[in-house]
């Protein structure tokens, strides 16, 4: 099995961090990892602004660097359900019709298809999962509170197997962070007050890290959290489940 | 004025955006408690769905067969092409039977023709009888929601307004006394009225009959007491049979307060001896969206109004700040194909999360027409420069490794040189509340490349 690894822009220009974590951990979880050079972004910023058209060069991009892998794995929930969701946009040939199939969001990847959920990891802090909505209700990661499902989580499954971990329970378990890509400049006042009730909620249950599987939302508490100079850290799902503390 | 520039006059009082919004996530709350209690949720769902989809595939005979066994029952039935058509149509029955006072429940689809405006420069005095309808009118203003349409009113605000206008004593905003003022008040309007308007929530083609629920019997009152009922619907009304109420009448009181059922479920089937009953079908732009493949199943809409109590932007920013007759998700998705121009903001006052399309009881993909809206509104409606320019050259740079990771490496030169003035300026909205993220020295890439060397 060749998993070739899918960094988004905004990981490998900002948080590297992320997607280092994200290929150590699946090295040691056995995986044959590759990361394709030359990747660059998934065409989500222009499809969920109105210029879908527009994205087509990055999406075929997209598909001529990961077509010869067996599962295409990112840290990123938004990113992996744009690919798998609007690539519609291209001619459904073979190539993009196996790139859709097989991306998978990083937790769903470890959980669903390596079947894993012990990992080996500790990490001795009181952690709030910010479930991002697009990996929730797009990909499915987990039941969502609208829905009148049997409760599951994938990103819990993960965390409560690390050492040390102790997962907080949220008011509101399922709220958007208000981020929503170029949602965050263009409704900035709504944005920034739905960022900052996400953050007090995880205060108010006392969270001492956010975590998540989608560092876009977590990017944008983060730069609140950073502004308020509030007692709170936030780390990505992955660098979590790669920690040895 | 856009959703964005009303939504941050509506956030400039923190204090008033918590309450309305614990208010509405309190009623979203309910919501979920009552329908974790019905076994078989997710399949009512499915079932609604597939229902309403039958109805717009088929809609041209169920409105025959409604219309022919509407007739039989005794009903006269109109047919308006809009909402002109709609407010003649209703004047001129009122006109015939000599009608001064009117008395309605309520209809978002008479708010959506702006029928009372249109009536009362005719002459007729109109009174909304539904309470929360009332206080917006006493207002002058329109329902900030479909189904609690004074949700945007505190208790003390009413209690100045009634005040004002029914002449009641402060009360602190106490809701027993001025909830018993306003009964009084209304008790008059009904026994004075000439006709009553209501609204439809199910018209039922194999019977003709028609389904208003209230939860304060005010269609009844009005229907039962004058001797003109005009009931208005939306042609997309429609169900085929009587039994599928069953499915129906289990969602929506579920979804819209968290009730097993509305208080009243009033079937309508023929007039009473000595009165008479219309209804007026309006098309008002319906058969336009069902035309469109995309945005067709907006159509399927039973207006529970549990997408505005779950949308997180709409418990912020309020039911008016989107200046649509149906706010909230599934008002940007119906706005549109209305008034494209008009409306095309609100398919952008949206995080796409989705909530909406999970909580719809009939199954409605409401984020992903939020989605499809964007794709046309950037090509038929101007779009700003700055934003469309930097959109379109982004899809070239990252259509294209080399020049991506050129952008990437001045981007994050930038970010992590120039001094904070440039950085936070007033043309970075991102920045006056949020900080941006630390700028480390390698991205990914260079990283990666490093470790392939030492290797």
């Amino acid at each position: 099995m060749k998993v070739g690894l899918f960094i988004p822009c905004y990981i490998n220009q900002l948080y590297p961090q992320v997607g280092i974590a994200t290929l150590e951990l699946l090295e040691k979880l056995g995986v044959d990892v590759d990361y394709p050079m030359g990747q660059t972004c998934c065409g989500q910023p222009l499809g969920n602004s109105g210029y879908e058209d527009d994205s087509k060069g990055i999406c075929q991009l997209f598909v001529e660097n990961f077509k010869t892998y067996d599962y295409i794995v990112g840290p990123s929930g938004s990113c992996v359900y744009h690919v798998k969701k609007h690539f519609d946009i291209l001619e459904q040939t073979e190539d993009v019709k196996r790139v859709r199939k097989n991306t998978y969001e990083l937790c769903q990847f470890i959980h669903d298809v390596l079947g894993k959920t012990h990992l080996g990891a500790s990490f001795p802090y009181k952690v709030g999962i910010h479930k991002s909505c697009h990996g929730l209700r797009g990909l499915r990661l987990g039941s969502c509170s609208e829905r009148m499902d049997t409760h599951y989580s994938t990103e819990e499954d993960l965390l409560k197997n690390v050492k040390g971990l102790e997962l907080k329970t949220l008011k509101r378990v399922d709220e958007c962070c208000g981020f929503g890509g170029t949602f965050s400049v263009f409704e900035e006042a709504i944005s920034v007050k739905m960022g900052n009730d996400r953050i007090r909620d995880h205060i108010d249950s006392d969270v001492q890290v956010i975590t998540g599987a989608d560092h876009s939302c977590l990017m944008h508490l983060e730069g609140l959290i950073n502004r308020n100079k509030q007692p709170l850290k936030v780390m990505h799902i992955a660098e979590i489940l790669n920690s040895s503390i | 004025m856009a959703h964005a520039d009303e939504a941050a006059l509506f956030n400039k009082d923190e204090s008033k955006v918590d309450w309305h919004d614990k208010a509405l996530w309190f009623v979203r709350q309910k919501r979920d408690k009552s329908a974790h209690k019905v076994k078989g949720w997710e399949t009512l769902r499915d079932l609604a769905s597939a229902i309403k989809a039958n109805v717009m595939s088929n809609l041209d005979n169920y409105l025959v067969q409604f219309e022919e066994n509407a007739q039989k029952n005794g009903v006269t039935v109109h047919w308006a092409a809009d909402a002109e058509e709609h407010n003649k149509i209703v004047h001129s029955i009122l006109q015939q039977t000599n009608v001064k006072k009117v008395v309605k429940s309520k209809s978002m689809l008479t708010e959506e023709c702006h029928l009372n405006p249109y009536l009362e420069a005719n002459g007729i005095e109109v009174v909304d009888t539904d309470l929360g309808e009332r206080i917006v009118q006493l207002a002058k203003e329109v329902p900030s929601h479909i189904v609690l349409p004074a949700i945007h009113k505190t208790k003390e605000e009413v209690d100045v307004l009634f005040q004002k206008h029914l002449g009641t004593k402060p009360s602190n905003g106490d809701p027993q006394y001025l909830t018993n003022e306003a009964r009084k008040h209304l008790r008059d309007k009904f026994l004075k009225a000439d006709a009553a308007i209501t609204g439809v929530n199910f018209a039922v083609a194999d019977t003709g009959g028609i389904v208003v629920c209230t939860n304060e019997g005010n269609a009844d009152m009005g229907a039962h007491l004058a001797k003109v009922h005009i009931a208005c619907m939306g042609m997309e009304k429609l169900i085929p049979q009587e039994k599928h109420l069953g499915i129906f009448l289990r969602l929506l009181a579920r979804s819209a307060t968290g009730q097993p059922i509305t208080t009243y479920s009033s079937h309508f089937n023929k007039p009473a001896p000595g009165t008479e009953m219309h209804i007026v079908i309006v098309d008002n732009g319906r058969t336009e969206q069902l035309n469109r493949e995309d945005f067709r199943a907006s159509l399927h809409c039973i207006r529970c109004g549990a997408c505005m109590n779950t949308c997180p932007i709409y418990r912020r920013s309020g039911g008016h700040s989107y200046k649509a007759t149906i706010p909230g998700p599934i008002g940007s998705i119906l706005s549109p194909g209305k008034d494209l121009t008009k409306h095309s903001d609100l398919p952008f006052a949206s995080t796409l999360c989705g909530s909406c399309s999970d909580v719809c009881p009939v199954k409605i993909n409401i984020h992903e027409q939020l989605y499809k809206w964007r794709q046309v509104i950037v090509k038929d409606v101007p779009q700003p420069v700055v934003k469309k320019t930097v959109l379109k050259i982004a899809g070239r740079v990252l259509a294209n490794s080399k020049m991506y990771g050129f952008a990437g490496k001045s981007a994050r030169f930038i970010l992590k040189h120039a001094p904070r003035f440039v950085t936070y300026s007033k043309f970075n909205a991102w920045g006056e509340a949020r900080d941006l993220p630390e700028v480390k020295d390698d991205n990914f890439d260079t990283w990666y490349k490093k470790r392939q060397k030492h290797e």
